[in-house]
């Protein structure tokens, strides 16, 4: 049924913050600059900056969010929620308008929300974690960096603005990582992930110059859209109009991008040698917030990849394959780690998978679910890491050897350490149950039982490594610096978390003190974290029925045809040229399938798998099973140290082949060092040194053989018979003259351009005067 | 705006350019001097272009930039050179050329 | 009228960015931190970039900001990082006869400004109402300036094998 293209539907609410969400970006930017200048000056070094102006962007990030609620409330049930959007044209050049402005839709403030919030906390347990430390400024301004430019790609609204933000987070991530540079398996850490991600980023590029070319000219005619604007270009991918190859190309040039910034195998050997900066870095930037750019990018141009890469056709696409590697193989590796934040490192590079698989399944909703609760449940867990390092472990991250019984020295640490584990694993009614088990039944529902069976056996390993890392480090007996032993800790001062005066300060107050909770500045947000990490899954409780819907509500963009010219109407009109027949009651749109008739579309129509006990209770019994096989064997290898599993790494072939795999990290890192950069070096210094040897003096050495034949004659007849006479008697003259001036010739660089300017400058002067 | 204004911005950074290749003992510092230098250059050729209405003077403002960067590679490479042979970038230690 | 607006403003622009321009030029050769000196030296780079837009020169300031800006100052940067140059201040950054400069570079400036002064005095540049395309540039440096770009696609090549002969270990 095809209504007039000119009916109104209910217009929508516009408020103050959803037009101002661009100043999100903007107050971090400035704060960053005022840290920069003046931090070190200020009474708290800059720091009270940093979480001023995180707190501002999350006031305005709330009221954001608060007002798209409004606005979706007001829409209909099938209308398009049109996403509040506010352009500046900053640059013009041969045609081209380059834009920069904000593209507000329930995508973006859920993940604005998210990274405002989690900064917040994360900047306000840096107070205490880092205090002390001698590049305290420092930190704070690279921290408030960072969430400015996470910031600004969340609420970009073309691809321009999105790659600004998205290479300032890759700085960012760069400095923080290195923040301990002295150390020098710290500053080889952050250059690894700099170039690892740089390496993905090369897609970013190509993608979007890909995009651009392709799309520019039907957003133009079609939406009055430049081809970097977001928007235009999920509509001409919707559009039924590109050419199945360039959108393939572009697809996948982007998902190299992803891939890189969200450790997807086999680009995610970064992310754990990251955990190298601190603790609160590990928290925000790679567990939380910054790793999750690579699945936001999909998540927004999700129609490029939808189209592109044909998500929900018969066949599997390369997200789902690449996401389901990524599951099992970052999971596998958590269980040979003896590192806390190394654990906890891959369970995100796992987690991500999830989201990946998500996506490449059709299951939007769920997996940008994902993004929201992990956020906080890994965010919290990382900052209960920091909190054992910092109070009870001498900033030592080994769980085999300087943790364990500690749940009684840290109960709140503990507790949300517990809620969270929980959580992650996806444990009734805590929040990752809500949006994992989402993700895998989607994947199920939508025909992909291959990886939804990969999806469950990836939550059996989750639970299984989340629990043997809980037994180590909070229960058994305590060993090294949690025991007190004070050697450990100067043992591995090299290897961990040692800031020099912060330490040395620390080691005074704390040295006979033992194991202890850690202060209010962390345990505070620690625990505002666990609240969340227990409740943010009724956000979407499925299980609960519809009514509990509510990021679908919210986020989920409808996928309804628009009527182009909508765009001319200005922010809160939307037009519907076709609304879903009465009788199915749910909705059928064309979009993402078919041409949409006389219109655009701005999301592809994805189905939702409806909720059953039954499958839900099939994964809740494999995490069970998990968590108890994990328990026992846990028990008696670490804690009663029973002599059948001690050692059997050792005794057992198979075992060890294995476990070596796994130590080896599946000999990526060799093969990327060996294979990839020295293939390339290799030859490149060959080449030049070919070039070297064989033309360059094959060349001199032609020219040289000429030049003495020539030599020879000149100097037998005329060199030693004509002019032998004059040179002597110059000789003299110059010796003489060399002698006064030799002082000239001091062999210095400085005296020599001071002289060649000076001469110079009289030259000037002498033709000036000539001249005048 | 008049001719003159940028002219003698020119000017002023090329002096200062060459105040820092005196001035300076450090290597990569001198290098940095050098791009102050070639950037005057630049501006004084884009404010002719623009006086006398030709593109001639951004094709030669563009070479600049193409050679600045391959002396800044080649530069750089010498100052890592010396740095390996001599553990010091100090340029007035390296006088080999007294007389 | 909105011809001598713009007017204003260009100068107005020109004066700022060109006291930004001195004071940082100034402290690239004051400064005794390396890693500072580098970043007032970016921003002398864009005040240039900036300029070159005011000389209606908008296809050099993109080449400016993305070779100087974003090539060359990583490269300085690298630079001084593998040099080990102390990330902090130093002391004997100059030489000893650092003070030679500035009658150097006084005597320069002075003959300099007299001769611009004298033979440009107040002419006026003609207001920038026809920028130069990027297709006017190719023209040219496909045309008649042909011979001098080939030479230098001959120096960058060079300059790449060079750097690399130069600083790999043997």
């Amino acid at each position: 049924m095809i209504l007039a293209a000119s009916e109104i539907l209910s217009p929508l609410r516009d408020g103050w913050f959803l037009q101002h969400a661009w100043l999100t970006p903007v107050i971090p930017t400035v704060g960053f600059v005022l840290i920069v200048l003046f931090g070190k000056r200020m009474p708290k070094k800059g720091s009270e900056i940093g979480v001023l102006s995180l707190l501002a962007s999350l006031v305005l990030a709330s009221g954001a969010a608060w007002q798209w609620i409004q606005r979706v409330g007001d829409a209909g049930e099938e209308q398009f929620v049109s996403p509040v959007v506010r352009t500046w044209t900053w640059w013009q050049s041969g045609g081209v308008e380059f834009t920069i402005g904000q593209h507000v839709d329930g995508l973006t403030v859920v993940v604005l929300f998210v990274v405002a919030f989690i900064s917040t906390l994360v900047q306000v347990y840096s107070l205490e974690y880092l205090r002390g430390d001698r590049r305290y400024t420092h930190f704070f301004a690279a921290l408030t960096l960072f969430s400015a430019g996470m910031l600004a790609m969340v609420v970009a609204e073309d691809m321009i603005l999105f790659l600004l933000g998205w290479e300032i987070m890759g700085l960012c991530s760069f400095m923080l990582i290195g923040h301990w540079w002295e150390d020098g398996a710290n500053s080889r850490a952050a250059l690894k992930a700099f170039f690892t991600v740089r390496t993905g980023d090369v897609g970013l590029l190509v993608g979007i110059s890909v995009l651009f070319f392709a799309a520019n000219e039907w957003t133009t005619t079609h939406l009055g859209l430049s081809g970097f604007s977001i928007r235009g270009v999920s509509a001409w991918a919707l559009s039924g109009e590109p050419n199945s190859t360039v959108i393939l190309v572009a697809a996948i040039a982007l998902f190299v991008a992803a891939i890189g910034k969200s450790g997807q195998f086999p680009l995610h050997t970064w992310l754990p040698d990251a955990m190298a900066g601190p603790t609160p870095v590990s928290s925000l930037l790679h567990s939380s917030t910054m790793v999750v750019a690579g699945v936001f990018l999909v998540a927004r141009l999700y129609p490029v990849f939808f189209t592109g890469l044909d998500i929900l056709g018969p066949s599997s696409n390369v997200i789902m394959v690449i996401a389901a590697i990524t599951i099992v193989i970052a999971a596998a590796l958590a269980f040979v780690q003896s590192d806390i934040k190394r654990v906890l490192a891959y369970s995100t590079v796992s987690q991500l998978g999830y989201m990946m698989l998500g996506l490449g399944a059709g299951a939007w909703l769920p997996a940008v679910f994902h993004i929201f609760t992990h956020a906080f449940f890994k965010a919290c867990l990382f900052l209960c890491a920091g909190s054992v390092s910092h109070s009870a472990s001498h900033h030592s991250f080994d769980m085999k050897e300087d943790m364990g019984g500690l749940r009684k020295h840290m109960p709140v640490t503990f507790a949300a350490w517990t809620v969270s584990t929980l959580a992650l694993c996806g444990v009734f009614p805590f929040s990752g149950f809500f949006s994992k088990d989402e993700i895998i039944d989607n994947v199920g529902g939508n025909g992909y039982t291959f990886f939804m069976v990969v999806g469950l056996g990836g939550a059996f390993l989750t639970a299984a490594y989340m629990t043997r890392a809980t037994y180590l480090t909070f229960f058994g007996a305590a060993r090294g610096a949690a025991a007190g032993v004070h050697e450990v800790h100067d043992a591995h001062a090299g290897a961990h978390d040692v800031h020099d005066t912060h330490a040395g300060a620390h080691e005074a107050d704390d040295a006979h003190a033992g194991p202890h909770e850690s202060g209010i500045l962390i345990t505070a947000p620690i625990a505002i974290l666990a609240v969340l990490a227990i409740f943010s899954g009724l956000f979407n409780a499925t299980p609960f029925g519809e009514s509990w819907e509510y990021m679908k509500k919210w986020v989920e963009p409808r996928a309804v045809v628009v009527a182009s010219e909508s765009h001319s109407g200005g922010p809160g009109e939307a037009f519907v040229v076709s609304v879903p027949s009465a009788e199915s009651g749910h909705s059928e749109s064309p979009c993402g399938k078919e041409t949409p008739p006389e219109g655009v579309c701005y999301a592809p129509q994805v189905s939702h798998a409806t909720f059953k006990w039954s499958k839900a209770l099939i994964s809740l019994a494999v995490v069970f099973a998990g968590i108890v096989l994990s328990w026992v064997l846990s028990a008696a290898l670490y804690g009663r140290r029973d002599p059948r599993l001690v050692g059997l790494t050792q005794r057992n072939g198979l075992a060890r082949a294995g476990y070596r795999l796994l130590a080896n990290k599946y000999y990526l890192d060799d093969l990327y060092e060996r294979g990839v950069v020295g293939s390339i070096t290799g030859p490149l210094a060959r080449g030049a040194y070919w070039f070297n040897q064989r033309i360059l003096d094959g060349i001199l050495h032609g020219v040289a053989g000429i030049s003495r034949a020539v030599a020879q004659v000149v100097y037998r007849d005329i060199d030693q018979r004509l002019v032998d006479g004059a040179v002597n008697a110059s000789a003299d003259v110059t010796k003489a003259a060399g002698t006064t001036v030799q002082p000239i010739q001091s062999g210095r660089v400085g005296h020599y351009g001071a002289l060649l300017f000076a001469t110079a400058a009289v030259a000037a002067l002498v033709f000036v005067i000539l001249n005048t | 705006m008049l001719t003159s204004q940028f002219l003698l911005l020119g000017a002023i950074l090329f002096c200062i350019g060459v105040y820092g290749v005196i001035a300076r003992k450090n290597a990569v510092l001198v290098l940095m001097s050098i791009e102050l230098i070639l950037n005057s250059v630049n501006i004084n050729l884009l404010a002719f272009a623009l006086r006398n209405g030709s593109a001639d003077g951004h094709t030669f403002a563009l070479y600049i930039i193409a050679v600045a960067a391959a002396e800044v590679g080649v530069g750089l490479a010498m100052v890592l050179l010396i740095y390996r042979n001599r553990r010091s970038i100090g340029l007035d230690e390296l006088s080999e050329l007294r007389g | 009228m909105i011809a001598a607006e713009l007017l204003v403003a260009q100068n107005i622009g020109f004066a700022v960015i060109s006291v930004l321009m001195v004071i940082g030029a100034l402290r690239v050769v004051t400064t005794r931190n390396v890693v500072h000196a580098a970043l007032w030296l970016v921003v002398v780079l864009s005040g240039a970039a900036a300029q070159y837009v005011l000389l209606a020169a908008e296809f050099v300031a993109v080449t400016q900001v993305l070779v100087y800006i974003g090539a060359v100052m990583v490269l300085f940067l690298f630079g001084t990082m593998l040099t080990r140059a102390r990330i902090g201040t130093e002391r004997d950054l100059n030489n000893s006869y650092a003070r030679l400069g500035i009658p150097v570079a006084g005597v320069l400036f002075a003959a300099m400004a007299i001769a611009l002064v004298s033979s440009f005095g107040d002419e006026q540049l003609p207001s920038a109402a026809r920028v130069v395309g990027v297709p006017e540039i190719s023209d040219q440096i496909f045309g008649p300036y042909l011979l001098p770009f080939w030479a230098l696609s001959f120096v960058l090549l060079a300059a790449i094998i060079g750097a690399i002969v130069l600083a790999r270990k043997d």
